[in-house]
């Protein structure tokens, strides 16, 4: 069995095989299947209770999966206790022992395989040299930084040299400017030492700008798995469309170059996923392009965001209450009044309900 | 500014009634320990003297309940130990039917005046010929500490995150190990603290060592009904003072290891 799955899947640092899980009668996890490459970032993105942190605990060996296998360089690992899987974990809480000095927690797994004080001292040394540490080696964890506090959980994982880190929710609490600095510093320690990871996160902008690929789950399952301008520009999903970026949704009919919202007609340069059953659009901000050719529609008001301008429309005829964003570049002039608008690019998806699921709060920073 | 002063003001008339009713007592007993003749009004004994103590040290009696005192008091807490601790981990980390129920139980013992329960213990300790031996008093000992060894050290394991735990399985340690250096280390203030107090409660324990103990076991707290009837006040003070030393010494413990540093370092730390 082993020997087969191995064959199948030469490059697969971690093999995830119909796994499932079900808690107190609800299915967490549902035959989900993934596989991360020797040395790649995958990052499971989802709302909570979408199953990441779950499918993270199988890999690592808390939860034991109802079904399904996990695969660690074609070796199975399903049913290994934590402590004899080639994995370390980075937990969300950090989970530093407040008791042992950032030394002592960094070398308690190399203690337990017994090596010389000598070799310890020297890897403890080189994992903190890593993350940028070593002036901290005997400082307790109560006593340095909250960022600090995650790179020595950091240097506590690598130190064991696993074939898979595992990250959960590494960022989630950091303050905003110290998270993006430790989320470059993740990404270029996991790139340097080439270690293959799997990141869990809530976070869109997070996944974006870290992973190799990104794993959208929702309810236990995996929506689609692409690179992260992949799944940007083709979200395959409603529900994908819907969690990373900022998405317009329109209900309406493509018709052909264009689209047909209520007694409004749009013109789109390109129209993607489009099938028979298609009923919504979905239109990324930056390609709702106002001009002086397309559909009638008023400004409702402008927002500076910073390095780009978000516009409020609403789409003459368009007999929707949902108002559609457009982003436009700083120094472009002003616009209010009556404009025209047109699609540089829209998805089709075969979802009646448009309206009812509003699009999440824009990030900034993710566009 | 006179607020600060009104608060200041405050502060000293509640120390000053907290040092008269508790100091005081205490105090006036410590002294009396010491005094030959002591004549109302004067605030100071007027003769001093250590005869009191020479009496009760060379008296074969008392010196061989102070011995006994000091036997018991650790044999149980250690026994308490053993029987409570495991008990606690399972209320703290696992769940199991009855658990709720057990928890609770564990007061009933401390709920009813501890005079009904000794009475019919007497009765089931004769019938299995406990009366008047050792581990008779070990048990009746035991009972005033069960509640202490069980419900602090279950708060204290289950104040240990599970991360901890889960981060040294992660890091390649089988669970008796991350006990022994996660768990336990983590956990050992609050278990310090239950154990002094099971200390405690065992060595001031009086009714059910003196019903199940006497004649053959007659501690320092069953002698001092004693003492109260047969001897002059200054024996007993002599007395009082003694029993108190060890509460002293381990409080004065439990505020160097468990006031300060690593418990709370450790709750900062979610």
């Amino acid at each position: 069995m082993s020997e087969s799955s191995a064959a199948a899947t030469p490059d697969g640092g971690l093999v995830l095989r119909g796994l499932g899980k079900t808690l107190g009668g609800r299915s967490i996890v549902d035959g989900l299947d993934l596989t991360v490459a020797k040395g790649e970032l995958v990052c499971l993105l989802g709302p909570s209770g979408c199953g990441k942190t779950t499918t993270l605990r199988m890999v690592a060996g808390f939860v034991e999966p109802d079904h399904g296998e996990i695969l660690i360089d074609g070796r199975p690992v399903t049913t290994l206790p934590p402590e004899r899987r080639p994995t370390a974990m980075v937990f969300q809480n950090y989970a530093l022992w407040p008791h042992m000095t950032v030394f002592g927690n960094v070398a308690f797994g190399l203690k337990l395989r017994k090596l010389s004080k000598k070799e310890v001292r020297d890897r403890v040394g080189a994992a903190l040299e890593l993350v940028g540490l070593s002036h901290h080696i005997d400082s307790r964890p109560a006593h340095i930084s909250g960022g600090e506090q995650q790179r020595v959980a950091l240097a506590r994982a690598l130190v064991l040299e696993p074939q898979v880190l595992l990250l959960d929710e590494p960022l989630s609490n950091l303050d905003a400017k110290l998270r993006v600095r430790v989320r470059d510093e993740i990404r270029e320690i996991q790139q340097r030492i080439g270690i293959t990871t799997v990141l869990v996160t809530h976070d869109q902008d997070e996944a974006l700008s870290v992973a190799d690929r990104i794993a959208v789950m929702n309810t236990g399952r995996i929506e689609q798995l692409d690179t992260p301008s992949g799944l940007y520009d083709e979200p395959r999903t409603r529900f994908v469309a819907g969690f990373v970026g900022t998405m317009n949704f329109l209900p309406g009919q493509a018709d052909g170059a264009n689209v047909r919202v209520g007694g409004a007609t749009v013109p789109c340069d390109e129209l993607s996923a489009l099938a028979d059953s298609t009923r919504v659009f979905g239109v990324r901000p930056e390609n709702v392009v106002i001009g002086s050719e397309g559909a009638p529609a008023r400004v409702v008001r402008e927002v500076p965001r910073g390095h780009f301008r978000e516009v409020i429309l609403t789409i003459d005829g368009a007999d929707t209450d949902t108002p559609v964003r457009s982003y436009i570049p700083v120094g472009t002039p002003p616009v209010s009044g009556e404009v025209r608008v047109r699609f540089a690019r829209a998805h089709g998806y075969p979802d009646e309900s448009a309206a009812a699921v509003e699009a999440p709060a824009p990030v900034t920073s993710g566009v | 500014m006179l607020g600060r002063l009104a608060r200041r003001a405050g502060l000293a008339a509640f120390l000053t009634i907290f040092a008269l009713f508790v100091v005081g007592p205490l105090v006036w007993l410590a002294l009396r320990a010491f005094s030959g003749t002591w004549q109302y009004p004067h605030l100071l004994p007027d003769t001093w003297t250590l005869k009191w103590w020479t009496q009760v040290l060379d008296s074969a009696d008392l010196g061989s309940s102070i011995r006994l005192s000091l036997v018991f008091a650790p044999v149980v807490t250690i026994v308490s130990a053993i029987i409570c601790l495991p008990a606690a981990y399972a209320f703290a980390r696992y769940e199991f039917p009855g658990r709720r129920f057990l928890l609770v139980a564990l007061f009933a013992t401390n709920a009813f005046p501890k005079i009904g329960l000794f009475l019919s213990m007497a009765g089931v300790f004769y019938s299995l010929r406990l009366m008047g031996t050792f581990l008779g008093v070990v048990i009746v000992q035991l009972l005033g500490t069960l509640v202490f060894m069980t419900w602090l050290p279950a708060a204290a394991f289950s104040s240990v995150p599970r991360s901890l735990e889960e981060a040294a399985r992660d890091a390649g340690a089988r669970p008796w190990r991350v006990f022994a250096r996660v768990t336990f280390p983590l956990a050992a203030p609050g278990i310090l603290v239950a154990m002094i107090l099971s200390f405690l409660a065992s060595f001031d324990e009086a009714q059910g060592t003196f019903l199940v103990g006497a004649p053959n076991y007659v501690t320092m707290p069953s002698t001092m009904y004693e003492l109260v009837v047969n001897y002059p006040g200054q024996v007993a003070a002599v007395f009082s003072v003694l029993l108190a030393i060890p509460s002293v010494l381990l409080i004065a413990l439990v505020r160097k290891h468990v006031m300060s540093g690593r418990l709370a370092e450790g709750f900062q730390l979610r």
